[in-house]
């Protein structure tokens, strides 16, 4: 009983059930135990069959050139970067999770940092791709690496956003998987010493580096932690803001606006929780971890969800009043007749991601809505739709018609070969995500013991009392412990 | 290292654990390691371990970045291979901040990343002795390193007085690399004549 950390009762227990240290072990690393499941094979054969449809098409596009897609004369970006820049956006809420709310000190991010890390990770792996087989000579692809060479030595451009962004990406790429891999080696050291075949404690110990729970080591881990999530932080916003200025910077009238960095970044965040919606509701089912991944923790992202839809929101009405406002006429017409005319034709894309980003996430304004799992799920797909689109919106709509109407391209529609390698980028998302649900704890089994005694159920049960009884007596009876937690935490 | 000899024994909650640990280095006995879980915030000043310093090393590193990255694009724009971008000036500090930034961070992540590593002795195929398998499931393992001063069979009974549970003895080498806190790096003598195994 003297081991309570006191939380208010205002607060849900964010572990429900009957849990102490060794049943959390125990449900977390359960799925890893078991031989795969039916529905596993399944989902992850279809993932491998989609991988390879687009190592197919990737292999088609390198064969015969970027000509096998249909991108044209003003339309350079079609299909390929709007995928790059949506699975960007989908890599952001990983790190926000991980990172900014360890500053923020928020105890339910870790049920959730775990897969939303790892979901980063992935995210980022896809949309490397885009940019990568864009290039069309691939082989000539490390000619963006600062490097001195026989070319002169001819340098990369610093100045140019497109730069910044192959630095932004393969910085964030990197940090992420630092931040996520060090997060695990605690969670494989226990999957290790537990394990029973031969192979499994080979595999683990090797992964785990052989970690031993050292108070040493556990006081450097946080130290750790803490600076990569102070690191990760403008990080995570650094890249979206550098994303969204390989369009602000250009003078194409749709995308030369200011309001871009933080319109994205929050758009990012949007599309990025939607998937750890979509990813977690299934995750929590199928691995029975409905108790660790809570209503709690769902309701509390639909909050993250409603918010950041509608700072999007804002965005476009925004963006859209500028466009009128500046009385640019260029701007005027790429807002006016490209997109808002219904009639254009590709105004049906501008309602649809209206439509999808905006109006539809006003449903979580009910508590009811936030807390239900089909509309939650629903509403996350709907939501990744919306942010494809806004994608595609921008760069198609402001590009399909140049300045000189005889230059305005036909209408853009991709080839089998530019959806297939969308289709493969989600193979090898689902794919990686199968095998990490499948090898690795999806929740982070160390945090969630951490916060156990404090947000656990049977443990605030027992808070409720002494609360009723006196708090202050319990405040006093524990200001010992308190108090040395208090500044263990502020030398931190 | 060298092979030493441990008293071993665990806690089932952190507050005994506390406890056990102040009463321990009260009556002079010297812990090897408390093997945790979880982070247990304090613990560290209870054993009296000093602050880490990898905030500062971080720190360094991130700054070597900055330098690095400015350095690196002012030769480059200046003075190796000078282009003309529409007359604008070769010293163009704002566009460089973005990559700046970005190699302050990667640096210093990566710098810290693996001074860590160094510092705990982690790294794939590295052979440890591992006191207490349940050390990282639920049990909080401490570890006392037999020394000329202490007598085994005392150190059980003084373990158990406190409410330590599955005492036993190891002898061990706990690692092989450099620079673990046990700051008492001479290899054990045992001049004691203390049985080992």
């Amino acid at each position: 009983m003297s081991s309570l950390r006191y939380e208010s009762q205002v607060r849900p227990a964010l572990v429900e059930g009957q849990k102490g240290y060794h049943e959390v072990t125990e449900d977390i690393v359960r799925p890893i135990e078991a031989t795969p499941t039916r529905a596993w094979w399944v989902g992850f054969l279809i993932s491998v069959l989609l991988l390879t449809f687009g190592i197919i098409s990737v292999t088609h596009e390198v064969i015969y050139g970027v000509g096998q897609w249909n991108l044209n004369r003003t339309i350079g970006w079609g299909w390929d970067i709007t995928n790059f820049v949506w699975w960007v956006g989908i890599g952001h809420a990983g790190t926000l999770i991980s990172a900014i709310l360890l500053l923020f000190r928020q105890g339910w991010r870790t049920g959730v940092n775990r897969a939303a890390e790892a979901m980063t990770i992935f995210a980022v792996m896809c949309a490397g791709q885009f940019p990568i087989w864009h290039m069309g000579r691939v082989w000539m692809a490390f000619f963006v690496m600062p490097y001195p060479n026989t070319r002169g030595p001819l340098w990369v451009n610093f100045n140019s956003p497109l730069l910044w962004d192959v630095f932004a990406i393969s910085t964030y790429f990197t940090v992420s998987l630092l931040f996520w891999y060090s997060g695990l080696l605690p969670d494989l050291a226990t999957v290790r010493d537990r394990a029973k075949l031969k192979w499994r404690k080979m595999f683990y110990g090797v992964a785990s580096f052989g970690w031993t729970g050292s108070t040493k080591h556990w006081q450097r881990h946080e130290a750790l932690s803490l600076v990569l999530a102070g690191l990760s932080t403008p990080l995570v916003l650094s890249v979206h803001t550098i994303v969204s200025f390989d369009f602000a910077t250009s003078v194409i009238p749709g995308w030369h606006t200011t309001i871009f960095p933080p319109y994205f970044v929050a758009g990012a965040i949007f599309s990025g929780f939607a998937m750890v919606q979509t990813l977690l509701l299934v995750t929590r089912k199928v691995l029975k971890l409905e108790e660790y991944i809570t209503l709690e923790h769902i309701e509390v992202m639909n909050k993250v969800i409603v918010l950041t839809g509608s700072i999007v929101g804002v965005a476009y009405l925004t963006e859209l009043f500028i466009a009128w406002y500046g009385q640019n006429p260029f701007e005027n017409w790429a807002f006016m007749q490209n997109r808002v005319n219904i009639f254009s034709p590709y105004g049906w894309s501008y309602y649809l991601m209206m439509g999808c980003n905006v109006l539809s996430p006003q449903i979580f304004w009910f508590r009811k809505m936030r807390r239900n799992i089909t509309v939650t799920f629903f509403m996350s797909v709907i939501v990744n739709i919306g942010m494809w689109f806004e994608r595609f919106v921008i760069i198609v709509t402001s590009v399909y018609r140049d300045y000189l109407p005889s230059s305005w391209s036909t209408y853009y529609r991709p080839t089998i070969w530019e959806i297939g390698f969308y289709m493969g980028t989600f193979g090898l998302f689902f794919t990686c995500y199968f095998l990490f649900s499948k090898f690795f704890p999806v929740i982070a089994i160390a945090e969630i013991k951490h916060i156990l005694k404090k947000s656990g159920a049977i443990y605030k049960e027992k808070m409720g009392a002494i609360e009723s009884e006196s708090v202050e007596e319990f405040a006093s009876e524990h200001a010992h412990h308190g108090h040395e937690e208090h500044a263990a935490h502020t030398a931190h | 290292m060298a092979v030493k000899k441990f008293v071993v024994g665990y806690f089932e909650d952190e507050p005994e654990l506390f406890e056990g640990v102040k009463k321990i280095r009260k009556a002079g006995y010297k812990i090897h390691d408390v093997y945790t879980p979880m982070p247990i915030h304090g613990l560290d000043q209870v054993m009296g371990l000093r602050d880490t310093s990898l905030h500062t090393a971080g720190f360094i590193y991130g700054i070597t970045g900055t330098t690095t990255a400015l350095s690196g694009i002012g030769w480059i724009f200046n003075s190796d291979w000078p282009i003309n971008f529409g007359g604008k000036s070769h010293f163009d500090l704002p566009a460089w901040i973005p990559i700046t930034f970005e190699l302050t961070v990667l640096f210093s992540a990566v710098g810290m990343v693996l001074t860590f590593c160094y510092l705990c002795n982690l790294a794939p195929f590295v052979r440890k002795h591992h006191f207490n398998l349940r050390s990282t499931d639920d049990q909080f393992t401490i570890v006392i390193e037999l020394t000329g001063k202490s007598n085994e069979t005392d150190v059980q009974a003084f373990l158990g007085s406190l409410g330590a549970k599955g005492i036993n003895t190891q002898v061990a080498e706990t690692g092989w690399w450099l620079g673990t806190y046990d700051k008492t790096k001479l290899p054990y003598d045992n001049k004691d004549g203390i049985a080992l195994g």
